[in-house]
């Protein structure tokens, strides 16, 4: 009888039970079976000095993650048998959820497909193990949240072709472009972009304002999906910190390679969340914090933590930061008055914020609220109430990176615009900012591909030639009940007789809703 | 600068023994309470051993539990069988 | 008596998202349906991979096969996460039971030399197989076009590398433990006559372009032959020779290849059905594919189960391929 005498530590176990598993092949060449490993110029010296992130089996995995779906489900469940919808806080606040559904839910399933392809695409086992729990995890993400949503599209509109919408719609081409920028890149750069940027560097800027505006709206469906998913978060910013790591100690020409994709990952993040910075100061009820505040904490404190660990390697922080610290006093009212103008071509309400939110705002922005944009708000606000509540009939020039519209102003002066033009190959291409010019010129020949929706609107591309056609037939919004005005929408009034109001629980305007030209 | 090393989780039954525990091994950390999670931070460095956590929770316990209830995390981290550790190296 | 509770009910404006209205009328979808239709993105993309500046980043040329809506193929489990990790956590459980309880005991260790040795020699190796299931299942699920398709293979990726774990831990049961039958395992994968077959199919397969073609070597024809012999006729035969415990241990991968058997079935169906190109197609790979994973098995076979059980298992893949309107080029029915 053989007596087992020797038991593996923990970090061997898992180096026999995930690593091990792999093998140096000889009947195929291994840059056959690995093809895309060297052409972003990674060196990769030793991939046995990969340190595994969360050290989690498949039977692990299954265990744990079945125990939070049961737990989910159930509150999916009973959120909708209780009619959870109508304790929301205001019928306001369900625009965040179209923003996100519409927005994030579909870069979900990207991440998935990417983490997907990066679980094969590299030759070390640990991180393919890495990447593709993490495919699976965003799997998870994306369709818990069609779930979580479903039950507000039967009760709300703007939901119900979020799918479609994504790949169409002229503000979401913003989240799109940003993911197929990080898809389309080689595995080390995705990884970078998303890993690292995006589910490290910036994610508290995602989650925070949504899943926290969610408890303090009373939406338990997404709350509950929120602290559900940040469980899996946490393994998602171990890989994010260990790939960053582990490239820059693999090799010294690994470093400025790098540095230029965290410069560009930063950039683009940060101009996809001035979406969700408009979202947290100005379509939630009850407001959690402001823009300001949460970048102030989750880039500015968290951030330089993070920086100052990685000098050691040569890196430095991300260029043009401190535009970025410096537009936290700006970008959200910039975007909000852009939507607002835009909501005849949106699957979301837009409204001015009443007084009690103006000087909230003016609170939480002592230096540029009042001065600079409560008086676009009082204007919009006055036309309202004479019956011209304000749209835009003339579509905005977007910027050929990041595709937000050029509605931002210069970092040093709040009333000049913020517009760059490059002319490449006898064409001109236009610019939001620095940030995005030095995007653009490190790969020009990429970003001049890019589908730019009002380009594509103008050249007869999306479904007709008038707006109300373009917002009808090729972006399935219904006009008059998706779109517009939130006070007067049909959204607006059932919530009223819901709530069986008497007076309005609204922002600020009255008077008839008109349809947008 | 500061560097602060922090943990955040739900604020649940498991709650209360990580977070006894976390304060017993780590007696400059300082616990935030906010609407339903818990944030816990030290500067540079925060560890959480399991033979504390199992003293506080009065059963087996193992360091990969703590996923479950996990919301977000700063530090670098080094995790094996007896303790979970949060650093910044730098 | 019975008990009535009234809620406030509210109507409500459609029952379920635009797509599946589209798809099947505005009536509640499943939740399976709700997750799995129409998600993946399918025009107006950015930029052309750096990976395949040729092609687009969903695109359906990366397999030969057409299709007019790959959402034609569905699961007949019906798995979206939720339902699929709660299955697997079931069976895991159970599993670990055999696991916890063969450990305990040394029911493993405890078995004659040889019998661990031709366990360890002819079992064991496997895992490495599993890990090319898992890397070409990965790389099928981030191919294919519609998430029904890549749903199936993401799942079955994980569960590959679920298997290989289980097939790990035998290894860790047997001997001295720690590391070294583990070890002499991947040296028998990479040296041992018997294995050459099965790691030059692996090899191969993890070079195929086309995903299609990829999902039919690995899931149809190679697990196809692969799993009947060594979890069924192996399994069975070590038993007969004093290790019946093993089968606690195998007892996941039996029923998981069961599981598995029901959605390729269904997805080769759809597949064929839908173009007599696509059957030509589907048939010259299967002509390709089919002999070289029978010769992939045969040295492995000759020791560890005898001949005849590869042949049997062959005839019952031939079996399964006339089902699904195939033939086998290696057993004339």
């Amino acid at each position: 009888m053989t007596m087992q005498k020797k038991k593996l530590g923990l970090k061997d176990k898992y180096r026999y039970l995930t690593r091990d598993m792999a093998w140096e092949p000889t009947y195929q060449k291994k840059a056959d079976i690995f093809p895309h490993e060297d052409f972003e110029g990674i060196k990769i010296t030793d991939w046995d000095k990969w340190e595994d992130p969360f050290r989690l089996t498949m039977d692990a995995y299954w265990k744990y993650q079945a125990e939070k779906e049961k737990k989910l489900y159930a509150i999916f469940d009973a959120f909708a048998q209780n009619n959870g919808h109508q304790n929301i806080s205001d019928a306001r606040y369900v625009n965040a959820l179209k923003l996100f559904l519409t927005g994030v839910s579909p870069l979900e399933y990207g991440a998935f497909q990417g983490f997907s392809r990066a679980g094969r695409q590299f030759s070390g086992a640990g991180a393919r193990v890495a990447c593709q729990m993490q495919a699976i995890d965003e799997l998870r993400h994306v369709q818990t949240q069609i779930h979580a949503m479903s039950h507000y599209n039967k009760h709300f509109n703007g939901l119900h072709d979020f799918s479609h919408m994504h790949d169409r719609v002229w503000f979401l081409s913003v989240p799109k472009s940003f993911f197929d920028d990080a898809r389309s890149a080689g595995p080390f750069e995705f990884l970078t972009a998303i890993s690292f940027s995006f589910e490290y560097v910036l994610t508290n800027l995602l989650f925070v304002p949504f899943m926290s505006g969610a408890a303090y709206n009373g939406d338990m469906a997404t709350v509950t999906f929120g602290f559900s998913a940040q469980s899996d978060e946490a393994r998602h910013m171990t890989l994010g910190l260990e790939v960053i790591k582990f490239m820059l100690e693999q090799h010294e020409d690994n470093v400025p390679i790098i540095q230029r994709w965290i410069d560009k990952w930063f950039w683009r993040g940060y101009r996809l969340l001035s979406l969700v910075g408009m979202m947290m100061d100005y379509m939630l009820p009850n407001k959690v914090m402001s823009w300001a505040e949460a970048w102030e904490v989750y880039y500015e404190q968290n951030g330089g933590a993070l920086f100052k660990d990685l000098e050691r390697y040569g890196i430095r922080p991300p260029k043009y930061q401190e535009q970025a610290n410096i537009g936290k006093q700006h970008i959200t009212h910039q975007i909000w008055a852009t939507f607002y103008q835009y909501s005849h071509a949106t699957n979301f309400h837009t409204w001015i914020p009443s007084e009690d939110e103006q000087q909230w705002l003016a609170e939480k922005y002592p230096d540029t609220f009042d001065k600079y944009y409560r008086p676009r708000f009082d204007h919009w606000q006055e036309q309202h109430a004479n019956g011209q509540r304000f749209y835009n009939s003339i579509l905005p020039q977007l910027c050929q990176v990041c595709q937000v519209p050029a509605l931002f102003t210069e970092p040093d002066d709040p009333t000049q615009l913020s517009h760059r033009q490059i002319v490449h190959e006898g064409e001109r291409y236009h610019f939001c900012s620095d940030g995005c010019c030095d995007i653009f010129q490190n790969e020009p020949e990429k970003y001049i591909q890019a589908w730019l929706p009002v380009h594509q609107i103008y050249q007869g591309n999306c479904g007709g030639g008038d707006v109300q056609t373009v917002v009808e037939k090729y972006y399935h919004l219904k006009n008059g009940q998706d779109n517009l005005e939130y006070v007067g929408s049909p959204e607006y009034l059932r919530w009223l007789a819901w709530k069986k109001l008497a007076t309005p629980q609204a922002p600020a305007g009255t008077g008839d809703r008109r349809d947008a030209a | 600068m500061k560097q602060l090393a922090f943990i955040v989780f739900q604020d649940n039954d498991n709650a209360r023994y990580l977070v006894d525990a976390i304060t017993e091994d780590n007696p400059r950390a300082e616990v935030q309470y906010q609407p339903a999670m818990i944030r816990i931070q030290a500067e540079k460095r925060l560890e959480i051993r399991r033979e504390t956590v199992e003293e506080k929770i009065g059963r087996e316990w193992d360091v990969q539990e703590m996923l479950i209830d996990v919301i977000s995390i700063g530090g670098n981290v080094t995790e094996d069988d007896d303790s979970f550790v949060l650093e910044w190296k730098n | 008596m019975s008990v009535e509770i009234k809620t406030n009910t509210a109507e409500t404006l459609r029952h379920t998202y635009g797509n599946l209205q589209r798809r099947f009328g505005d009536k509640p979808a499943s939740r399976y349906q709700e997750a799995s239709y129409d998600i993946e993105a399918t025009t107006n993309f950015h930029y052309r991979p750096l990976w395949d500046p040729q092609r687009q980043l969903n695109d359906p040329t990366r397999t030969a096969i057409r299709m007019a809506d790959w959402h034609a193929v569905t699961d007949p489990r019906q798995y979206f996460y939720g339902a699929y990790v709660q299955s697997r956590a079931r069976m895991q459980e159970t599993a670990e039971h055999a696991y916890g309880f063969c450990e305990k005991r040394g029911l493993m260790n405890r078995l004659p030399e040889a019998l661990q040795h031709k366990i360890l020699r002819c079992l064991v190796p496997l895992r490495h197989a599993e890990m090319g299931a898992n890397m070409n299942n990965s790389s099928i699920a981030g191919d294919c076009i519609a998430g029904t398709m890549t749903q199936l293979h993401i799942y079955q990726a994980m569960d590959r590398l679920g298997i290989g774990q289980y097939l790990s831990r035998i290894g860790l049961l047997l001997g001295e433990g720690g590391g070294a039958a583990l070890d002499q395992a991947k040296a028998y994968w990479m040296d041992d006559p018997i294995w050459q077959g099965l790691r030059r199919y692996v090899e191969d397969s993890l070079v195929i372009k086309d995903w299609f073609e990829l999902t039919l070597a690995q899931n149809l024809l190679l697990d196809g032959l692969t799993y009947p012999l060594m979890y069924q006729h192996l399994d069975r035969q070590l038993g007969e020779e004093g290790a019946g415990d093993l089968s606690m241990l195998t007892e996941f991968m039996r029923d998981l290849y069961a599981e598995s058997t029901r959605w390729v079935d269904a997805m080769l169906k759809v597949v064929l059905a839908e173009s007599d190109a696509n059957r030509a197609q589907v048939q010259a790979w299967v002509d390709v594919w089919e002999p070289r994973a029978y010769e992939a098995l045969l040295q492995l076979a000759e020791v560890a189960t005898g001949r005849d059980a590869l042949d049997e298992v062959r005839t019952a893949l031939a079996a399964r391929l006339h089902k699904l309107g195939l033939h086998s080029p290696g057993v004339a029915l």
